[in-house]
This record gives structure tokens, sequence and C-alpha cells, in this order.
């Protein structure tokens, strides 16, 4: 096994990434995401490709359309201020089946917001990151290794699917530092037959393109983008599941949040409660099965997120009416304690135990 | 095997908080343990407090942000006034008794006072009061082996820095030999440890 | 055997053009398509359309086309031209895109001497939407926006891109050129080439600015919006060369901005006197 390094999970996202066959990288200063574009421009040089501070997201995002257009592994970051900026850009993606990776260290909003770690920009990611009918496909790490993890899985994703792809991580996960082993670099990538490199005589011109001016052409893109989101449904939704078989409570919990739902699973079952823990892994797919299968064997749902509760709704379309699902969550750059999970955990063991439901 | 024990040092931006966690984070990751480092980060750091969550274990770290800790590393009065209470009944609290007049009034945890401020002035490390306190926090809780402790150093003192190397020894080597508190010593120095 | 005077530029597709009768678009991609040909580099230009009128300029260039949205085209363009350092890079923006919403992207794309061409059309509207008031359009001249006529005091004034970009180091070749007439037409075909091939030698970033017309939304006859143009544009919007750093004695735009930083430190040196700035007292 490789050496296990300690590095904060921007910094180990970054050089994941370079690993992944990055050599594109279009960033702009934001907290706190700053130490994976300053890691990046201190290593991708050295790496042979290209680190470059935009004007503006609006910019950065831009170029990462025209690098992958080339046909380049290209990234941009940022947290969640400058994400609605890069709103735009994402869509146009999309719609020109551009792939590409963004991160997003999640901060508190709305508006300028605070500085600190939240998981307010669930919807954003997972319904409507810019105008139009798509997805991105949503990696939600809950360690610095899983920063490293998800982003060399990221680039794949991109590419397979045609698609952007997004990591939403959080300023917690951006800034601690972990013990973490970094992926070997990748020396393959995969071909793209569609990108604009320059025709050479030897094919038609390749374009890349989201206007089309017949209704009928434009529903055309977009059924077949939507057969392939449920492709994707079918083949890639994860989720981590902890101690979920005997549970009578099950959290559900992503990101920095879920290893607080952890902590706080461990002490309820000290306390002799059965509760076991879901950790969606992709956001979009959001991992209905799993959910799904849980609800059939559990008697309880507790949603834990850091915001006003946003996951929850698509927890309650997967468990569909089954079992209740409650939420805990706290806004504004709050982290919750595992005291206070636990508290909620307990609130509903109790009302269970009363019968109330 | 170590206990599982959760740090918190606090004090002014500039003290060195970041780089005391930093120092017990790798003695971790050379004890090949689970760990986490978590910092506060933002513009309260600028001039402000700062503060560092430090997680030791043989399990999985929950969550990396410590609210109760098990040791406080205290290097001024508002971080001291500011977290004393929170440590758990039986915890233990390191105070940077230079900066810290008023201790907490608390009788249900260790506290250790030790002047590293001074020491560090008076044993020209200046800048490393921070260091002498985690050699005391070592003394105190052994929570690694201090060669591993002393690879940390050396691992975390940059390159470009190397001549600082054997004052970060010094001033740990003063933080463990440090006696105040009437505690016994949980661990010694190693034969072949040796200062510079 | 007969000689063939004029034939469709190779790097044109069969694509009919979808412009107004009377529009310099078309004029606008015959020379950036026979520029193409005449320098072989159609197998290796990747194009960049705008939103705007030329939004389908994807459909009329036979090179790799990419479509980007509202003004971002110089954003795209250095993503490209960074993945790709060896091809030919041109992006193809109206008035509306570079200069208002894409203003931004246009001045950094500028200032960091990104090597790849931009090809402005000036003609002081929007057209696609239909006539609004444009960054470009003239004091007093009425658009469905300004239906009273342009009142600076209200919307502002025109921005001369030329003349502003002009100013920033990274710029090589900044030049403002019409195609009224067959002698204007000739001429603009010198800028663009000129621009291509300053791209092709690294020299810096090139913009050639085509003041144009909009016989639709101006409400006037081909001719007569060719005649508007000269007697109301031309003298807001002087045809000429701004910035070229070659003829300025450069091999790019490093060495011209090294050497206007130079002079500029000289303090208070002559204009016109900066062949040793340094010996003038320049300890700043």
């Amino acid at each position: 096994m490789t050496e296990k390094v300690l590095m904060k999970g921007n910094e180990a996202l970054a050089e994941a990434a370079i690993r992944a066959g990055c050599r594109f990288f279009f960033g702009y200063p934001i907290t706190p995401q700053t130490e994976l574009a300053a890691y990046m421009a201190k290593r991708m040089g050295k790496a042979g490709g290209v680190y470059l501070q935009a004007e503006s997201e609006i910019a950065a995002i831009n170029m990462v359309y025209g690098a992958s257009a080339a046909g380049k592994r290209a990234m941009t970051s940022s947290s969640s201020p400058g994400i609605s900026l890069k709103g735009e850009g994402i869509s146009y993606m999309a719609g020109a089946d551009l792939p590409g990776v963004i991160i997003n260290v999640q901060r508190g909003g709305p508006g300028l917001g605070g500085i600190q770690p939240s998981q307010s920009d669930y919807f954003q990611a997972t319904r409507a990151t810019g105008h139009g009918d798509f997805h991105l496909i949503v990696l939600a790490p809950s360690t610095v290794q899983e920063m490293t993890d998800y982003v060399f899985r990221a680039f794949d994703l991109a590419d397979e699917y045609r698609m952007p792809v997004m990591i939403l991580a959080d300023g917690m996960l951006g800034q601690m530092m972990e013990p973490v082993v970094l992926p070997e670099p990748k020396t393959e990538l995969p071909e793209k037959p569609w990108a604009v490199t320059g025709h050479r005589g030897e094919r038609p011109h390749n374009v890349v393109n989201s206007l089309y001016l017949k209704p009928e052409e434009l529903e055309d893109t977009n059924i077949e983008r939507f057969e392939r989101y449920e492709r994707i449904k079918a083949a890639e939704q994860r989720a981590e599941e902890y101690l979920v078989d005997d549970a009578d409570i099950v959290v559900v919990a992503f990101g920095a949040s879920s290893r607080i739902a952890r902590s706080a699973v461990n002490k309820a079952r000290e306390k002799g409660i059965k509760v076991g823990l879901i950790r969606p892994i992709t956001l979009w797919p959001f991992p209905v099965n799993a959910i799904g299968a849980a609800a059939d064997r559990a008697k309880a749902i507790l949603t834990v997120e850091m915001n006003m509760g946003q996951m929850v709704e698509d927890v309650r379309l997967a468990v569909c009416g089954r079992v209740p699902v409650e939420f805990f969550g706290r806004a504004g750059g709050i982290i919750p304690t595992p005291v206070e999970t636990l508290a909620a955990i307990e609130r509903i063991a109790a009302s269970l135990e009363g019968g109330a439901r | 095997m170590a206990p599982t024990v959760n740090i918190l040092l606090a004090g002014f931006g500039g003290q060195g908080i970041l780089f005391a966690g930093k120092l017990i984070a790798y003695a971790g990751l050379i004890e090949k343990r689970e760990l986490s480092w978590l910092p506060s980060y933002g513009p309260e750091m600028r001039g402000g407090t700062a503060n560092c969550s430090v997680c030791l274990s043989d399990e999985p770290i929950g969550s990396p942000l410590v609210l109760e800790p098990d040791v406080l590393v205290a290097m001024n009065q508002p971080s001291l006034d500011k977290f004393a209470d929170a440590v758990v009944p039986g915890g233990k609290i390191i105070v940077d008794s230079t900066m810290c007049q008023r201790l907490p009034e608390r009788d249900d945890v260790d506290i250790f006072p030790v002047p590293s401020t001074q020491l560090a002035e008076d044993n020209g490390l200046k800048g490393l009061a921070s260091v002498i306190l985690v050699g005391k926090l070592l003394r105190e809780i052994g929570f690694c082996d201090p060669r591993a402790l002393d690879e940390a150093i050396a691992k975390s003192v940059p390159p470009k820095k190397a001549h600082l190397l054997p004052k970060n020894r010094k001033a740990f080597e003063i933080g463990m030999l440090n006696e105040d508190g009437e505690s016994v010593p949980v661990c010694s120095l190693p034969d072949d440890w040796a200062v510079e | 055997m007969s000689k063939v005077v004029y034939k469709r530029p190779e790097a044109l597709t069969e694509a009919p053009f979808s412009y107004c009768p009377g529009c310099t678009h078309g004029i606008v991609h015959r020379l950036v398509a026979e520029t193409m040909d005449e320098l072989r580099i159609e197998g290796t230009t990747v194009g960049v359309a705008p939103v705007g009128c030329s939004v389908l300029a994807y459909e009329f260039f036979g090179c790799d086309m990419v479509q980007a949205a509202h003004g971002r085209a110089p954003a795209v363009a250095t993503g490209l031209k960074r993945a790709l350092p060896g091809n030919v890079v041109f992006a193809y923006q109206g008035d509306g895109d570079l200069a208002s919403i894409g203003m931004a992207e246009t001045v950094h794309a500028a200032t960091r001497g990104e090597k790849i061409t931009i090809i402005f059309i000036n003609n002081a509207i929007y057209g696609m939407t239909g006539g609004q008031l444009a960054p470009t359009s003239l004091p007093n001249q009425i658009t469905q926006t300004s239906p009273y006529g342009r009142d600076v005091n209200e919307a502002g004034f025109p921005i001369r891109v030329v003349e502003m970009l002009s100013t920033l180091d990274g710029v090589a070749l900044a030049q403002r050129v019409t195609v009224d007439t067959p002698k204007n037409v000739r001429a603009a075909k010198r800028a663009i080439k000129k621009a291509f091939e300053y791209q092709i030698e690294g020299v810096g970033y090139t913009i050639i600015e085509v003041v144009s017309t909009c016989p639709t939304n101006w409400g006037l006859s081909p001719s007569d919006a060719l005649q508007w143009m000269r007697d109301n544009m031309l003298p807001y919007y002087p045809l000429g060369v701004y910035k070229d750093v070659k003829a300025d004695g450069f091999a790019n735009v490093a060495e011209a901005a090294a050497a206007r930083a130079l002079a500029l430190a000289g303090g208070n040196v002559e204009k016109g006197d900066t062949a040793d700035p340094a010996a003038e007292g320049g300890e700043a």
C-alpha cells in the first residue's frame, strides 16, 4: 500500500485531480476553497498543465468549457456564491455534452452568507445548477481520502457520460487535514473524437454547440440526454450503509454531516437504540434504492443536514410515505454536534416506543 | 494502545497554534493512527483568535470539530475564558501562564500552567511557545511515543527553515521536562533522545 | 484556359448564410474564410461563435467550431488556445456580445495577451433581438430601447473599443476597418490576415473591429445603410491602426510592454524621447 500523507482536503483534491489527468485548472479566489487554487498554481505548471486565475467565476467556467471542447480534462473550483456565477457555463456544458469537473467547497448562504461550512447548495447541485433540463453527477465526499478518490472518479464519469460532474464538499472537508493515500497517476485517457482539435482535412468539422433552433431537434437532444440519465441512475447510485440491517431508525446524512451522524449513531447504539446510517455518496443520481430498501425495514428515518432541509425532500420521495421522515439540521455555517444529533435520534426513539406513531 | 483524545488548541493568530496542532497530527500519522486536524479559518484569524481541533483515535474520526475537548491548550486569556468550561470532567487544561493571569475555577479538571512564552524568550526560542506546550502536553497525557513527535517536528519544519529544527526540538524538550503541576510523567525521554 | 477570379472560399461550408440582405456579416465571413484558405489553416483552426446574429457562424465556417455563451467567447477561446497552443483560435463577436455583456472577458483576454484573434462586428445595434440600444450605439441614435434617441445623460456614451483595448499591454494588433467599398474590403482583408499571422507568430492578442451596418434594424436600404454608416459611424469610430507592436519595432507584446514600462518609469520623459529613458533620472 502506498504511504499515507497528511494533507488538507482542498490540497489532496487538487493533487488527485492532477493525477487523474487534469491539466487545465481555471479558478477565482474565494474562501474556503482558496488552498485548492493555490495548490494548483504551485503544481500545475510543473505537471505540464495550465493554471489560470480567471477574471471571474463566469470566465473560469467558460475557460473549462473551451479546454473541455478541445478534448482536455479540465476543472474549476469555487464556493457557493461563485458556483451561482458558474451556473450559466455549467448549463452550456450540459447542453453541449461536455465533460468537466466542478468543485463546490460550500459555505453558508444565501447571498454573501458566511464562510463557515454548509450544505445549503444541495438543491442547486441536484436540481437547478443552471437553466434548462439537465443534471450533473454530484458526488459528496465525507473525508479527505474521499475528496481524492471521488475527484479521481469524477473525471472518468464525466468522460464516460459526457457531462459535467460536481464534487459537493464543504469548508470543513476543504480545510481539515487527515491521512490520505494518493492515487497512482493515470497514464491513459479516453479518446474524444468529438473534440474540436482542428479537422486537418481528415474529417468533417466538429461543432460543440447547445443551440437548436428547431424545437423538434432540441427536444430530441433532451430525450437522448434523459435516456443517458436513466442509464446513470441504474448504474451509478452509491451509498454507504452503517449498522442499517437491524435498525429501527435510519439516519440519512451526506458529507460532513454524515460524520457527525455516525458519531451520534455510535452513542445511540451504546444506549441500546437500534439505529443505523445511510450516507449517500452520489447525491445525483440519488441512492433511492438503498433508501427505499431501508424504508421497508426501518420504522422511522431521520435526515441530518447542514441546511434548513434540502436532501430530506429526496429522502421523502424515495421513502414514498412508507415511514415517517424527520429532519434535523443546523444552518448558516454551524456544524451540528453529535450530542444534539443524538437528542434528535432519542426523540424519535421515544416516540416509537410510546407508540405515538 | 493509546487512548482516543480530542484536543483543542486556541490562542492568537501568530502564536503557532496551527503548527502545534500539526505536530500532534503528524505524530498520529507516524504512528498510523486515525486522526483529523481542523483549523478555524477566515478573517477571524487575522489578529483575532486562532484555534485548531485535533483528534487522535484508533477508530475512524466522527466529527473533527472538537467542542468538548479532553485537553485544552490555551495560549491567551480570551481563549482560556472561552473554552475552559467546555473541557470534559477529568480533562486537562494546559495554559500559557505568561499570557493568562486568571486560571479557571474548576476542580474537576487538571490545570497545568506553563509560562511558555517566557520560557521561550529566556531560551532564545521566540515564537516557539506553542511547541513548549506540545512538549508539556505529551508529558501529561502521553498521546504518542516521543520519538514519533520528534519525527513529526522534523517533518513539519520546512526544508527552507531547516535551521529552526534544533530550536523546535529544544522547545519541545523544555516542555517535556517541565514539572510544574505535580503530575507524574507518563512517558520519559528515550535513551537515544538528543537535543542538537 | 479560363482564369478563376472569384470562388467560394474552401473554408466556408455549403450552408447558405442566414443573414439579411445587405448585411456585412457575409463579407466578413468570406474574408475570414479566405484568410484561412490563404494561410492553409482551416484544418488547424478552431472558431468561436457568439450569441447574436452570427450565432450560426458554426454552420458557415468549415473549421472546427464552438458556440459560446453570450459574451463569453474570449474566455472560451482562452480555454481552447491554452489547450491547443499549436492551433489557431478566433472568436467572432458582435458589439453587444463583446462590448456589453462580455466586456470583462474581452478586456482580460486582451490584457493577458491571449494569442487569439477577435473579429469584432460593430454595427451599433443588437441585431438578432430586433434592434436595441448597443454599447456602441451613437449619441441620439434611435433604437427600439432608445426610441427618442440615445440620451448620453441617461444611457452614457458609446465605447470606442479598439482605442480602449490599445492601451493594454497584451494587445499586439488593434485595428478598425470597414467593408463599404472594394478598396476598404481589401484593406479589411489585409488587416484580418495580419491578425491571424500575428497569432501564428505568437505576437499577442489581436482584434480587428469592422464597422458594419444593420439595414434591417436601422430601417434603411443596404446602400442607404452604408451611407449612414459613412456619415455617422466613421466620424465617431475612425478607421485606422490603433496598435501594432510589430510596426512599432517589437517582436511581441512582452517586448513592447517592457519598453513601455521602462519609458513610464523614466518619469518626465519628453514624448518621442524615449530612446534611453533610464538616463533621464529613472530611479523609480
